[in-house]
């Protein structure tokens, strides 16, 4: 009498009734898939032709290269449009202004010494449905009126959505899909500028962490880039918990020694696995564990830094070197 | 930047800010904010009469009363000193008594008292600030030039509110420089005063209808500079007309390029830049700081009109946090501040000017919404807010968004929400009390409009889902589970293994309180669910077979639920030993189950499982027999009514009852007439073998478990005897029987026991008394 069994009949029946069409249920749904038991994405193929390779500006991506980027999940906006890039530009402008010169006159228009800019970043994306990327610029305008008008850039942010299938799947068409928001500059004016975005379109920002996990994956995948020549080592950095002060395990290796280390992990080209990904991590700490006695997988992975991108466990990456091949 | 152009008064009024304080601006809002939360968390105390209350939403009329206000503004200052201040305090009404009544003839104690007086009021204002009526009256003194320009000026320098001033004082204190009864000096410290307190004004409507009296004011140059910079806090676009330009210019052309004088052209030339074609310097500083005479009084007012919500800036935490904090950006508190929206409709419209765009006011903006009628009103032309996060604190919004279907509205709401909860939910973070509390307070929120709407919101659900899991049982747990009370309708065996497994996980391994707050918030689940489907089937009254298997199947979910919540109750009554405590719980529980058919009008009688029937049955405590025997009366007539429906439609719905659930209730109903009534327990088909009882050494089982020897009634048969009986050292409580039975039994109706009475009543046959 105490044992709970449900029979299994309805639950599909009810399903056709209750998550319909609309895209909040289709988002319910997506939740409840995502927490069920399945454990995340067990593999995952690396994409042979991005977007970002056909129709990409190569003078725009450089600007992002060598940058520290501070990541930030961001909910859909709502009513952003493409079309009205230029008017955002000017907005935005007058908020800034408006909020650091408090005490001082609004102007609109001519009379400001920053200068905003919103471009579309085009080719970065993952595939042709996601929406494209678009870039935000504050730049100081000089007061000489003559030559290089064109600052100095105070701050910098991206907005974009790659490989964005299953979330794109869950919005309307009132709303635009940007879940990855990325800032460089001053925090004051991060704050600032996702201030005007949450008002402007009903959007939330929130900080993102990589955790160890992921942190690992990118290391994984990062170590797997064929290079002409390696400019860094490959480092990690794990961090002990214990009070009062934390304690920094730095881990460094050659890369062409992680590379090959890699190389004997991996096994079908075109996809990497869960199960090489850990390989490749308990080799690393097997071979620290050998020589220090310290067990590595007790402590949280918080960096990752290679050759060709580097991440903080804080939500902070930057990515180098152009994959040369 | 539609923020900006909405309210462009409110950010220039900050023009001579030295600090860089964000809340500064809405410094007068948060008042308001303030006072209005006080008044709705009064209202909630009655969580269950509030969202038929529209009264309560009415409150929000009156928040610009002063005297509400005052009030508040009089409970901040500090506690302690508490005696003081209230001596201090009668001291300043007789003050302003003085002065309202003016000077008395006799002029040497006049100086003397008058000092005292104004000594008192100065030392007041600086320290507390004054409420609104008291700035009225002394205002009122200061400019009707009762007293000497000297006195006038103390009195004007220390009118400093305790929290805001109210429009009509400022009104009538302009109506005094009609007159002319101050002098020139009085008439320019008022200006200062005015500019320098502008953002502590609780209106400016009627002020600017007295534009025109201000900007007349211009011709004088002594006042001219102060009434510039006072018109520049105020000018709208409508006040921008042609013939105020050209007088504008013709002040220039005679007093100069006077910086003031160029502020307020470059303001026109904003809002009309038709109407001014000469082109004016860009000048940082237009105006020279007039607030000097008020400074500290200013950062105090601010402060004390933030009070109650303390928040220290969360600062950024160490690398060893899982989590980056981001800073709060733009508010204090996590749900956004009410702003229309008008990026919607109009922003980016190809050709529209900043200042068109500025002006609209063809909508209802969300913020002028003050009550029900203006809902009804302006339904039709109601501007939601720019963060729909907005409306969880607002519940006339809520009523709207409740009855417009509108998907991208909610699915706003559903992303903000979602992310929020992720961001700030506690038990991802390091500890921090700061966070535990202000993410209560968050939650108690969205649970407050859960409970107004009547319904869940989807994000709470995936919100669940995600958390569920990582939830200690313990992090406020109160709020936790009355989400988990408002999860929206939907299948059970679908959502089973998300929330259900895993707070029976949480129940198994929690306190006992724990688990009488878990079955609590599952009766409260169960009833919202009952309430949801009622509601569903008044409105579909088409019977076509896609919704019929769609209705079984829902039913079919309740029934799971119930059944969940059953064998929750037997591990769990197990685990605790039969505690009378959680016993209590459950049978709540099943008082709702019995009468589903009745109240709620929906097809569905289930029992509870024996392992629930024997444990009350045979409890020690008469609460517990009681209740019982109330559950069991309330199955009878839901099963009779059931019964009778189903003879009147000839049609037999499988969930109404099988013939097994009758024949469940028929054992359950013999068992206990056996038990109670006729004295021969657990006959043939009862799940109970009595020679348990041989085995634990009752010989005369038989009787033993009658109302007379029931265990839980003994006292009563006792107290009853002893009644009769007073001086009696012995009584034989078999002797009750017979026409004493009948006796004994009011007694215990009397006593309280209304349950057994209806159950009686209901289920015996007079005639059979034993």
């Amino acid at each position: 009498m105490d044992s709970y069994d449900i029979p299994e009949s309805t639950s599909s029946r009810l399903k056709d009734h209750f998550i319909g069409a609309t895209p909040l249920q289709k988002r319910l749904e997506s939740v409840r898939k995502l927490t069920s038991f399945v454990p995340p994405s067990p593999q995952r193929k690396i994409p042979q032709c991005s977007q970002l390779q056909e129709d990409v500006d190569p003078q725009k991506v450089a600007f992002l290269l060598h940058k520290q980027w501070t990541l930030y999940s961001l909910t859909p906006l709502y009513k952003f449009s493409y079309t009205n890039l230029r008017e955002y530009s000017k907005f935005l402008s007058a908020f800034i202004v408006a909020e650091k010169q408090k005490g001082l006159a609004v102007e609109v228009g001519e009379d400001l010494n920053i200068k905003v800019i919103f471009s579309t970043l085009l080719g970065m994306k993952g595939t042709q449905r996601d929406p494209d990327a678009f870039l935000v610029q504050i730049l100081s305008k000089s007061h000489l009126p003559s030559e290089n008008r064109e600052g100095k850039v105070l701050w910098t942010g991206w907005f974009c959505c790659i490989f964005g299938d299953n979330l794109l799947e869950t919005v309307s068409e009132d709303f635009t899909c940007l879940p990855l928001f990325l800032a460089n500059g001053a925090e004051t004016n991060t704050a600032l500028i996702g201030t005007w975005f949450q008002k402007t379109f009903d959007c939330h920002f929130s900080p993102l962490a990589i955790n160890a996990f992921n942190l690992s994956w990118m290391a994984a995948m990062w170590t797997a880039c064929r290079m002409d020549h390696y400019v860094a080592t490959t480092e990690f950095l794990w961090s002990v918990p214990c009070g009062p002060q934390s304690l920094d395990i730095a881990y460094a290796i050659h890369s062409e020694d992680a590379k090959a280390l890699w190389d004997s992990v991996h096994k079908a080209p075109g996809e990497v696995t869960q199960e090489e990904v850990d390989l490749f991590m308990d080799c690393l700490c097997s071979h620290f564990h050998r020589h220090f006695k310290i067990h590595l997988s007790a402590t949280r992975l918080v960096r990752v830094s290679t050759s060709v991108a580097s991440a903080h466990t804080n939500g902070k990456i930057k990515v180098s070197l152009n994959k040369s091949s | 930047m539609p923020r900006e152009g909405a309210t462009p008064r409110s950010k220039r009024s900050s023009l001579t800010s030295e600090q860089d304080d964000p809340a500064r601006t809405c410094a007068v809002m948060s008042t308001q904010k303030r006072i209005k939360n006080s008044q709705t968390s009064r209202t909630s105390q009655h969580n269950n009469s509030y969202q038929t209350n529209l009264l309560a939403w009415k409150l929000n009329e009156d928040l610009s009363n002063p005297k509400s206000i005052s009030k508040h503004g009089q409970n901040s200052p500090v506690e302690d000193s508490e005696q003081g201040d209230e001596q201090a305090e009668d001291a300043l009404q007789i003050a302003v008594r003085y002065f309202e009544k003016g000077p008395f003839k006799t002029s040497r104690s006049k100086d003397n008292t008058l000092e005292k007086h104004l000594k008192t009021v100065e030392s007041m204002a600086w320290k507390n600030g004054l409420a609104p009526e008291e700035i009225d009256i002394l205002l009122n003194v200061a400019l009707s030039g009762k007293f000497g320009s000297a006195v006038n000026s103390r009195i004007l320098r220390c009118m400093i509110p305790a929290t805001l001033i109210s429009e009509d004082s400022v009104v009538k204190a302009v109506s005094w420089l009609c007159v002319g009864k101050c002098c020139g000096s009085t008439k320019v410290l008022f200006y200062r005063w005015l500019v320098a307190m502008f953002d502590f004004i609780d209106h400016k409507e009627k002020i600017n209808l007295l534009y025109g009296f201000f900007f007349a004011s211009l011709q004088d140059d002594t006042l001219c500079p102060y009434v510039c910079h006072f018109l520049y806090l105020l000018t709208k676009k409508e006040n921008v007309k042609p013939f105020r330009v050209r007088k504008l210019l013709d002040l220039q052309a005679k007093m100069g390029r006077q910086p003031y004088l160029h502020a307020l052209l470059s303001l026109y030339k904003f809002f009309v830049p038709t109407l001014i074609s000469v082109s004016l310097p860009m000048k940082k500083i237009y105006f020279k700081n007039p607030e000097n005479l008020w400074k500290t009084a200013l950062v105090a007012v601010r402060q004390r009109n933030q009070e109650p919500s303390p928040e220290p800036l969360k600062l950024i935490l160490g690398a060893a946090t899982v989590r980056p904090s981001k800073r709060k950006w733009d508010s204090h508190s996590l749900i956004p501040v009410l702003h229309s929206n008008i990026q919607s409709k109009e922003y980016g419209k190809k050709g529209m000017s900043l200042s068109d765009y500025l002006s609209r006011n063809r909508a209802f903006s969300a913020e002028q919404l003050k009550s029900f009628p203006q809902l009804l009103q302006n339904i039709h032309c109601l501007e939601l807010p720019s963060q729909m996060g907005a409306v969880l604190n607002n519940s006339l919004l809520l009523h709207y968004i409740n009855c417009i279907r509108d998907e991208s509205l909610l699915l706003r709401l559903y992303h903000w929400l979602s992310q929020t909860l992720q961001e700030e939910c506690i038990w991802y973070k390091v500890n921090n009390y700061e966070c535990e509390k202000e993410f209560t307070n968050f939650l108690d929120t969205i649970i407050k409009a859960e409970c107004f709407l009547q319904e869940g919101f989807y994000s709470c659900e995936a919100f669940l889902y995600k958390s569920l899991p990582l939830w200690d049982g313990f992090c406020c747990r109160s709020q936790f589970l009355q989400l988990v009370s408002w999860f929206p309708f939907s299948s059970f065996s679908e959502v089973k293994p998300f929330i259900f497994d895993r707070l029976a996980q949480l129940f198994f391994t929690s306190t006992i309180y724990f688990k009488c707050s878990v079955l609590e918030n599952l009766k409260e689940l169960l009833q919202n669910w009952l309430l949801w489907l009622s509601m569903d089937i008044h409105m579909k009254t088409v019977t076509d077979s896609s919704l019929e298997t769609t209705f079984s199947g829902s039913m079919q979910s309740v029934s799971e639920l119930i059944n969940y919540v059953g064998w929750l109750s037997i591990n769990g009554l197990r685990l605790e030993s039969n505690s009378t405590f959680l016993l209590h719980f459950v049978l709540d529980f099943y008082e709702k189950v019995c009468d589903i058919y009745m109240n709620y009008n929906l097809p569905l009688v289930v029992l509870f499982p024996p392992g629930i029937f024997y444990i009350a049955l045979l409890s020690l405590d008469s609460s517990i027999l009681n209740q019982l025997c109330y559950i069991m009366h309330r199955y009878r007539n839901n099963l009779t009514a059931a019964k009778k429906n189903e003879l009147i439609l000839k049609k037999k719905s499988e969930f109404i009852f099988s013939s097994k659930t009758c024949q469940e209730y028929n054992r359950y109903l013999t068992a206990m007439v056996g038990c109670l009534w006729t004295s021969k327990p657990f006959q043939k088909g009862s799940y109970f073998d009595p020679e348990v009882f041989k085995v634990i050494g009752i010989a005369k089982y038989k009787t033993s478990l009658n109302l007379v020897h029931h265990p839980a009634l003994l006292s009563y048969a006792i107290s009853f005897l002893l009644k009769e009986y007073p001086e009696e050292r012995r009584v034989n409580v078999s002797s009750i029987r017979g026409k004493k039975w009948n006796e004994y039994l009011d007694y215990l109706f009397s006593e309280g026991l209304q349950g057994l009475k209806l159950f009686i009543r209901s289920s015996i046959r007079h005639s059979s008394v034993p």
